[in-house]
């Protein structure tokens, strides 16, 4: 009746995981709670949980993301109190199961439930007011996506109190990850929970692609468009090609954990380096999915910050092109020690080096950008600066593994594992905290305090370097990755550094928790009034924070690059029309929502063998899908009485905010007041 | 310095407020036909891979059966035909007539589908079922894969020909039926690399 | 100034950690013992030179612009509308263009020179090692003595060794790193690594591929003797009274952690062939043309000087 599932899958006997799933709980009812005392469940549904609104799926995504920043960062703070207490005889206080799930539910939760949800929000509230769009070319995809990806993230959640999760990494090891080897559910919740998010990011890359491609501004040619819709198409791109190979990848294994066949298995036939090679045909690609959204947001706060042009736009356009298309062709780089042989290894370790070419470009472009202009040190600026400088380490770790001898000595070493965070944290993170630093005021209406966020940064910043160089001396002391304990006292006052490195991190994410609790309860008094708190150069910031739920009252038309700048310097920037028209957009839905849950519940079901469970869940999401598509009522208008209405009170906040500057200061760079 | 008018004029009328959802929508589906073409690229090249992997047991050799083959293959190309009728048909806003070939499509699909679930079946109970070998679980699996999206196709049919009858040929109907015509011609499209690389390939 | 801060703290944090703390010696990867070893390190130090030409620019850039060119000095030029110029445009792709061919050169040679398959001096007769991982441990089979050894690796310094190496597990990674490369070990597929050691010493082995719950005890010492202490090792091992049969094997085979230092004084014939063969079942015809070593895979003679199979087609 329930499958494999009985009560002795909640681990009872296990101290830190029932206090990690009690503190959840608990925290989980007090939110509930707060929620109705506050009489707030009709809210959540009309104006979160059933919207098609980007924007609103955008802050949504990023909330995600943020929790499963917390989640995959205990992880972390686990992995390091565990290596800087297990030297010799000692075994830590994790037993290898344990920190065998801890390892793998790192970096699963970060890369596919921390970076994508996280580059996703802001490609979501970003994207449309960028190229002056109403919203997304399919909103109603956009809330499946969503809510596919919350359920994957459930998926691993509940793997927590439920059963255990992988024990074979993030990506899957062939042919450990078999039944034979592997024969618990652990493998299975990760499997389902990738396919449920992966199948999310499927679609959120065509609904961009059509977006970008179809729904731009009168005007705006795709020369002409911001630097960060560029990094979003090539995003959407690398997304739409890569992860139909990831789902094979993952099906093929399904079949063999499921059906008994043998893809991947050691005997009657498999091929385990099948495995390698699909999984990381996706995972390259994937890697540069996260990191070049991240490009994205340093172009647009290096040439805002820095009041000036971005430096070498159509280089910049190129370069990215160059990134897009060469990241299909390095994957090998990450098994060089598999054995392929010199030839092939040598032409996947030139194609890795060639990409570091046009990364190069960009961090020299941005570097010319702030030449010669006027740099203001905002929060989104350090991160820009972190960034810029800390980056090029890891870029240059990249560089020198892709030799492939050198490969040979530090392939699956810690020093792999400091550069790949040296791209991942700097790089990628860095890019959306800035991101959600600058555009938080547009997406909420009020900005994130400054103070905080550069206490923060800085912690960020210090915590990194603590946690991560002794990780590439460690690797050149031959320490492996993935020890749940050690025989080499060496390596041991090293792990301790990087634990404390840990330890400043923390201490960085309590700062940013306190930020927002700061920003929010002094947000009357930083109210973005004007909707342009940096001086933007972009069409996102031509609407109010937060904008109306259409985004533009009127179609802007573009002629240049950075065209709101343009529209500034023109004077033709916040023009009354003559008239408004009616504006036609999509209703809100539960269909995504009821979607989900019965995603959610596929997987759970999938997992624990509740095979009828599966059958109905499926049929349900089969049903979700057609009882919409018969649902031709899925529209409304905005009459053009109420768009005045909403415009009017918009110019009235304009002439407000006005009031406290002198005329002609809308170029005046400093219009936060500094704290 | 002024813009062009007519954009002007254009913007003030109206003109760029609607996006032309019915090419979007069209436009969509296409990239996602170049992802499910990417998936099965990718099962075609583990099919390559793992093709020689017998394990000692049955080779393509010994279990396909070209005659039965080119029947399968018959009904669905005959099945693509008769999907193209039905969208002419749709074009010249014949309800009935797109009613009649979309059954007839449906049909035909229906009983490919049923002749592959039976060479399935017949395989699985002599002993040549895919957990036997890795070719055996590479055939099954790229074989049941296009069968499977086939099976979808025919569930979409059915649900458009529900469609036709309850709400006639709409715009949004309209629309929908052009993309199952596209997914079906395109499994089609699968299907000739199917019947090429893994059954004409297997048996020579 | 604050900027300052930005650079020279993190910078400091790092030279710190790296400095007083001084574990250079510790550092194996730069004290290779072997000559494998001690090209591969010659490669990551070029390297890193190299990349110096781009790194140490951008650091620089990022101070000095930061600092001349915020908003509060008045006195810098500000030309907002700058934003091309083809001569930079031109050094920021040609540079780099020109360290990546000159990289790109070395991983041509180097990655060639140091082929794993590539015997490190082919008229000198190897000492043969066959290698085969399990749960949770690692068999070394000595073909041309007919002994075995569990979790120890005894060999002759300044001998070549030949590895042949499998699994009769999951995919795991032969590795001694004060000696060079690292290699898989996959189960029904053979690879092969050349090591040598330039000096007598006792070099850490380990697993470099995470294989399940007793992976971080995968570790083995590799113990590098004189010819005359290698010789009598061998004589010792031949006096045990544990001999390698199909029996022992099946035992040492299930899985188990931290299995205790043991010496076989024989070795069932073909012990190796037979681990392989277990999972070999996937070869058809031409597989058995492989088995028998009569079919060279496609790499052979195209690629540098020498034979070389790939991981999927050699089987002896």
């Amino acid at each position: 009746m329930f499958g494999k599932l009985s009560f002795s899958a909640i681990p009872f006997d296990q101290p830190i995981i029932m206090g990690a799933v009690g503190g959840a709980s608990l925290l989980a009812l007090v939110i509930l709670i707060l929620i109705t005392y506050y009489g707030k469940w009709t809210y959540l549904w009309k104006e979160w949980l059933t919207s098609v609104d980007h924007k609103k799926i955008g802050i949504m995504y990023i909330i995600l993301a943020l929790v499963m920043l917390l989640r995959g960062f205990s992880d972390a703070v686990m992995m390091r109190s565990q290596q800087a207490l297990a030297a010799g005889a000692s075994h830590g206080y994790l037993s290898p199961e344990h920190f065998n799930q801890v390892f793998s539910a790192h970096g699963s939760i970060m890369i596919v439930f921390m970076a994508m949800p996280f580059l996703v929000g802001l490609m979501n509230i970003v994207v449309p007011q960028q190229i002056g769009a109403r919203d997304v070319a399919f909103p109603f995809l956009n809330s499946v996506s969503f809510w596919l990806t919350a359920a994957g993230a459930l998926l691993v959640m509940v793997s927590l109190g439920v059963g255990e999760f992988s024990k074979t990494g993030w990506t899957g090891l062939a042919p450990l990850f078999e039944k034979k080897y592997s024969p618990g559910t652990g493998v299975d919740y990760w499997l389902w929970a990738f396919q449920l998010a992966g199948a999310g990011s499927l679609m959120t890359s065509i609904n961009f692609l059509v977006t970008i491609l179809r729904m731009r501004a009168p005007g705006m040619t795709l020369m002409r468009m911001p630097m960060f819709v560029w990094t979003i198409f090539a995003t959407n791109v690398l997304m739409m090609l890569a992860f139909p190979v990831l789902t094979v990848a993952l099906f093929l294994l399904t079949l063999d954990r499921y059906l008994g066949m043998h893809f991947f298995t050691n005997a009657l036939g498999g091929n385990m380096m099948m495995y390698t090679n699909l999984f990381w045909i996706w995972g390259h690609p994937e890697v540069y999915i996260v990191i070049l959204p991240a490009f994205g947001v340093f172009s647009e706060v290096v040439a805002t910050f820095s009041g000036k042009r971005l430096f070498g736009y159509k280089s910049l356009v190129y370069a990215t092109a160059a990134i897009m298309l060469l990241s299909f062709t390095v994957w090998l780089h990450h098994f060089f020690t598999m054995g392929a042989g010199p030839n092939v290894n040598t032409f996947f370790g030139i194609t890795t080096m060639m990409i570091a070419v046009p990364t190069g470009v960009k961090i020299f472009d941005w570097l010319f950008t702030m030449y010669r202009g006027r740099v203001r040190f905002t929060t989104p600026m350090y991160w820009t600066l972190g960034f810029l400088t800390t980056f090029v380490i890891g870029g240059m770790t990249g560089v020198l593994m892709a030799e492939p001898p050198a490969d040979y000595l530090v392939h699956n070493s810690l020093f792999l594992i400091a550069h790949f965070h040296n791209v991942l944290i700097p790089g990628a993170l860095f890019g959306f905290f800035a991101g959600y630093a600058y555009w938080f005021p547009k997406a909420i209406g009020f900005p994130l305090d400054e103070k905080w966020g550069k206490r923060a940064f800085w912690c960020w910043l210090i915590g990194f370097y603590l946690a991560f160089a002794p990780l590439y001396i460690l690797g050149f002391m031959g320490m492996p990755r993935r020890m749940a304990h050690y025989a080499n006292l060496a390596w041991h006052p090293y792990l301790i550094i990087a634990a404390g490195g840990t330890g400043v991190i923390l201490i960085g994410i309590i700062f940013q928790m306190i930020q927002l609790f700061v920003s929010i309860r002094q947000r009357h008094a930083a109210r973005d009034l004007t909707g342009d708190p940096w001086n933007g150069r972009t069409l996102e910031w031509a609407t109010s924070s937060p904008p109306a739920v259409y985004n533009f009252a009127i179609t802007p038309v573009v002629h240049d690059i950075d065209a709101f700048t343009d529209m500034k310097e023109k004077g033709v920037v916040y023009q009354k029309p003559d008239r408004y028209h009616d504006i036609h957009l999509p209703k809100n839905t539960a269909a995504g929502l009821i979607n989900g849950v019965f995603a959610f519940m596929f997987g759970f079901a999938m997992v624990w063998y509740i095979w009828w469970l599966a059958v109905l869940c499926a049929l349900g999401m089969l049903f979700t899908v057609i009882a919409r598509a018969a649902d031709d009522d899925t529209h409304y208008t905005v009459p053009a009485a109420e768009v005045e209405r909403i415009e009017s009170r918009r110019f009235q906040q304009l002439a407000s905010a006005a009031v406290n500057r002198p005329a002609g200061s809308r170029t005046t760079p400093e219009l936060l007041p500094q704290r | 310095m002024p813009a062009d008018t007519s954009t002007i004029d254009a913007v003030a009328t109206g003109k760029f407020e609607h996006p032309d959802t019915i090419a979007n929508q069209a436009f969509g589906f296409w990239l996602y036909i170049m992802s499910d073409l990417v998936l099965f690229a990718t099962i075609f090249a583990t099919y390559a891979v793992l093709g020689h992997n017998y394990a000692g047991g049955p080779t393509g050799k010994d279990l396909f059966h070209l005659p039965y083959l080119f029947g399968e293959t018959m009904l669905l190309l005959f099945s693509s035909a008769t999907c193209g009728l039905a969208m002419l048909a749709m074009h010249k806003d014949k309800r009935g007539l797109v009613m009649t070939w979309l059954t007839v499509t449906l049909l035909l699909g229906l009983g490919f589908i049923t002749m592959e679930i039976n060479e399935f079946h017949h395989m699985i109970l002599d002993g040549n079922g895919p957990d036997r070998s890795g070719f055996l679980s590479a055939f099954f699996t790229l074989v049941g894969t296009h069968g499977a999206h086939v099976s979808f196709g025919l569930i979409w049919m059915a649900v458009m020909m529900g469609q036709v009858i309850t709400k006639g040929l709409t715009l949004p109907v309209q629309s929908r039926l052009l993309r199952l015509s596209v997914f079906w011609h395109f499994l089609d499209i699968v299907w000739v690399g199917v019947f090429t690389i893994v059954y004409l390939m297997g048996v020579m | 100034m604050k900027k300052f801060t930005k650079f020279v703290l993190p910078g400091l944090s790092s030279l710190v950690t790296i400095a007083c703390l001084g574990g250079c010696s510790h550092m194996v990867l730069f004290d290779p013992k072997g000559p494998i070893g001690d090209a591969e390190r010659f490669l990551i130090v070029m390297a890193f030179a190299l990349m110096l030409i781009v790194v140490i620019p951008v650091f620089v850039m990022v101070l000095w612009f930061s600092l001349r060119y915020r908003a509060s000095n008045a006195k810098a030029a500000y030309r907002p509308k700058w934003s091309y110029s083809a001569r930079i445009d031109l050094v920021v792709w040609l540079i780099p263009i020109a360290i990546v061919t000159a990289l790109a050169y070395l991983a041509w040679t180097g990655t060639c020179q140091l082929d794993p398959y590539k015997p490190i001096d082919p008229d000198v007769k190897p000492v043969s090692i066959e290698v085969v991982s399990l749960d949770w441990n690692w068999l070394f089979i000595y073909p041309d003595h007919n002994i075995a050894v569990v979790n120890q690796l005894v060999f002759p310094a300044k001998v070549p060794l030949s590895f042949r190496l499998t699994s009769d597990t999951v995919m795991t990674s032969f590795f001694i790193p004060q000696l060079g490369s690292q290699i898989y070990a996959m189960a029904g597929m053979q690879t092969r690594l050349h090591l040598m050691a330039d000096e007598p010493g006792v070099y850490a082995g380990q697993n470099q591929e995470f294989s399940g719950r007793g992976y971080a005890d995968m570790h083995f010492k590799a113990v590098a003797t004189s010819q005359k202490e290698f010789e009598a090792w061998v004589q010792k091992a031949k006096q045990s009274s544990n001999k390698l049969d199909l029996t022992r094997y099946e035992e040492l085979e299930k899985p188990n952690v931290g299995y205790p230092v043991t010496c076989f004084s024989s070795v069932k014939p073909d012990l190796f062939e037979h681990i392989l063969s277990k999972y070999m079942g996937w070869m058809g015809e031409r597989g058995e043309m492989e088995k028998m070593g009569k079919h060279p895979g496609p790499m052979s003679k195209k690629s540098c000087s020498g034979h070389r199979k790939t991981a999927v087609l050699e089987t002896s």
